[in-house]
């Protein structure tokens, strides 16, 4: 009870706190709006129908991945600069548990971003709104979310290593947004690439959002691959983050930035 | 005289080297190329799935607009960051030239993104195809210059910004953004609608990208030479607007005592 209250408090706090910032709304609303306008007018160029809400879901996703990427790559590293760190590792709870709504809360203000482009698309483009299978979308949604959360885990104990992890997050935001098939099918990608797709949870993710909304596939196999993979970030995640916590402690550099 | 020109080279070389201050060169190396790489690859694809146009389309277009990682981002940071930091009161206390002190942050970020440019175009050449007639590429790399060095104008018009607006780095981050929709980087500007087809003829990178496309089709610069015009006299009208708000801005701070507030 104590670890639910912990984790509902917490992911609210931070849900709040993320919803402040001028540069998680840029790359939870304004970026993906972007994108989802450019693909808009590519697919309205190469004359293929029916297309709206792919885009709009899979622009929706890209800024998932953006504001996990950029929230929780340098969540460990933020709290050295605000001077929060060493509390967070000290409080009576597990550090895992003090991280994981943080990173959740990166991942769930991308909520933002599936709501901004699918209007975007009603509103400025006549998009229509109907989906498939509303009920599995709503199951959809949530579990993506959450299994971007967790895997946003594994990036912040990762990322921690490295002192300047924004550059590194930089890096990353393109490659997962092609790699994990969001705009471009994945049977245009060279061939080894379906195999890094496996292991990304995004994959799995607009796969269920894209099979409830447009139909045409199943989605329970695709939410299954994203609670399973949500597992395995879990798992690893805490490993690396009791690794980093003991690594600090030992060595006195909590707080060095 | 002389000192004008030392201010202009030596401070505008200093700037550029006190990034790394903060960030180490290995990884500006790695940011400034690893995203434009991905970013090529990116809409290149998506260009394919998408449209029917040929990667040749994508590779210029991303290849030209990739510059502003320097341009824009590089050339906020160039003079905001002398806010952030605390040391704009100082710099402004000294008598230097304010015109060789301004113009000369831009010179090496102006190299830096034509190297940037030059690193998208051989992505291009390695992974996509990309093959422009060899007779071409002089007269593309001038079409570039001319491009980077406009859209550095316009990066120090969002830096000047910078010298009075709290977050800058969000503008800076919109207007890197906002050019991939409108420049005609991935869409054709006569493809947009009517008012941002208007504001795409008004900004750095629109004439300059379509120049570039030109060229790498076979055409020889004098061809392109009314849009190469358009593009450098864009460039200056915005790096005059750009210092005039950085005298502005000088000016105000000392008013209202305001320099280092943030």
């Amino acid at each position: 009870m104590q670890l639910a209250r912990l984790m509902w408090v917490s992911w609210l706090f931070h849900l709040k706190s993320l919803s402040t910032s001028s540069f998680f709304l840029l790359t939870s609303i304004l970026q993906p709006i972007i994108f989802a306008s450019i693909a808009f007018f590519m697919f309205e160029s190469g004359q293929q129908e029916g297309t709206l809400l792919y885009v709009a879901l899979g622009a929706g996703l890209m800024g998932i991945w953006s504001s996990t990427l950029f929230g929780s790559g340098g969540s460990i590293q933020w709290q050295r600069w605000q001077g929060t760190l060493e509390i967070c590792v000290a409080a009576p709870a597990r550090f895992l548990w003090v991280m994981l709504p943080l990173t959740v809360a990166t991942a769930s203000i991308g909520l933002y971003s599936i709501v901004a482009t699918l209007m975007w698309g009603r509103l400025f483009f006549g998009m229509p709104l109907e989906l498939d299978q509303p009920w599995l979308f709503a199951l959809a949604l949530p579990v993506t979310i959450l299994s971007l959360g967790l895997l946003g885990l594994l990036l912040a104990s990762t990322f921690v290593l490295y002192r300047n992890a924004n550059a590194f997050s930089n890096l990353l935001e393109y490659p997962v947004w092609l790699v994990t098939g969001l705009l471009v099918p994945l049977s245009l990608l060279p061939g080894w690439v379906e195999w890094i797709s496996w292991v990304l949870a995004p994959t799995w993710g607009i796969e269920a959002l894209r099979n409830a909304a447009l139909g045409g596939g199943q989605v329970w196999p695709a939410i299954g691959m994203c609670a399973l993979l949500g597992a395995v970030y879990l798992a690893l995640g805490a490993v690396f983050l009791e690794n980093f916590e003991r690594l600090a402690r030992e060595k006195a550099t909590l707080s060095l930035t | 005289m002389t000192a004008a020109l030392r201010v202009f080279f030596v401070g505008g070389r200093i700037s550029y080297r006190a990034l790394f201050n903060w960030i180490r060169p290995g990884l500006y190396v790695t940011t400034m190329l690893g995203s434009p790489l991905f970013q090529i690859l990116f809409f290149t694809y998506l260009g394919r799935y998408a449209t029917n146009r040929d990667d040749d389309f994508f590779i210029v277009g991303n290849a030209v607009q990739v510059s502003a990682m320097a341009g824009i981002y590089g050339m906020v940071m160039g003079i905001a960051n002398e806010r952030w930091y605390g040391t704009l009161s100082s710099l402004l206390a000294t008598p230097a030239n304010r015109l060789a002190l301004f113009g000369g942050r831009a010179l090496p970020f102006i190299a830096n993104g034509l190297v940037v440019s030059a690193f998208g175009f051989a992505v291009g050449w390695l992974f996509l195809d990309f093959s422009p007639a060899p007779g071409s590429l002089p007269a593309l790399a001038a079409v570039v210059a001319v491009t980077v060095a406009s859209c550095t104008a316009l990066g120090m018009l969002v830096g000047s910004i910078g010298l009075r607006a709290r977050d800058v780095f969000f503008a800076a981050n919109l207007v890197y953004f906002l050019m991939l929709l409108i420049c005609g980087v991935n869409i054709p500007v006569d493809e947009l609608p009517g008012w941002l087809e208007w504001i795409a003829t008004k900004l750095p990178m629109t004439h300059g990208i379509e120049a570039a496309r030109e060229i790498s089709d076979g055409a020889s610069l004098a061809d392109v030479s009314d849009l190469v015009a358009t593009e450098a006299l864009i460039g200056a009208v915005y790096a005059v607007a750009a210092y005039a708000l950085f005298r502005f801005f000088e000016y105000e701070g000392r008013h209202r005592g305001s320099l280092e507030t943030l």
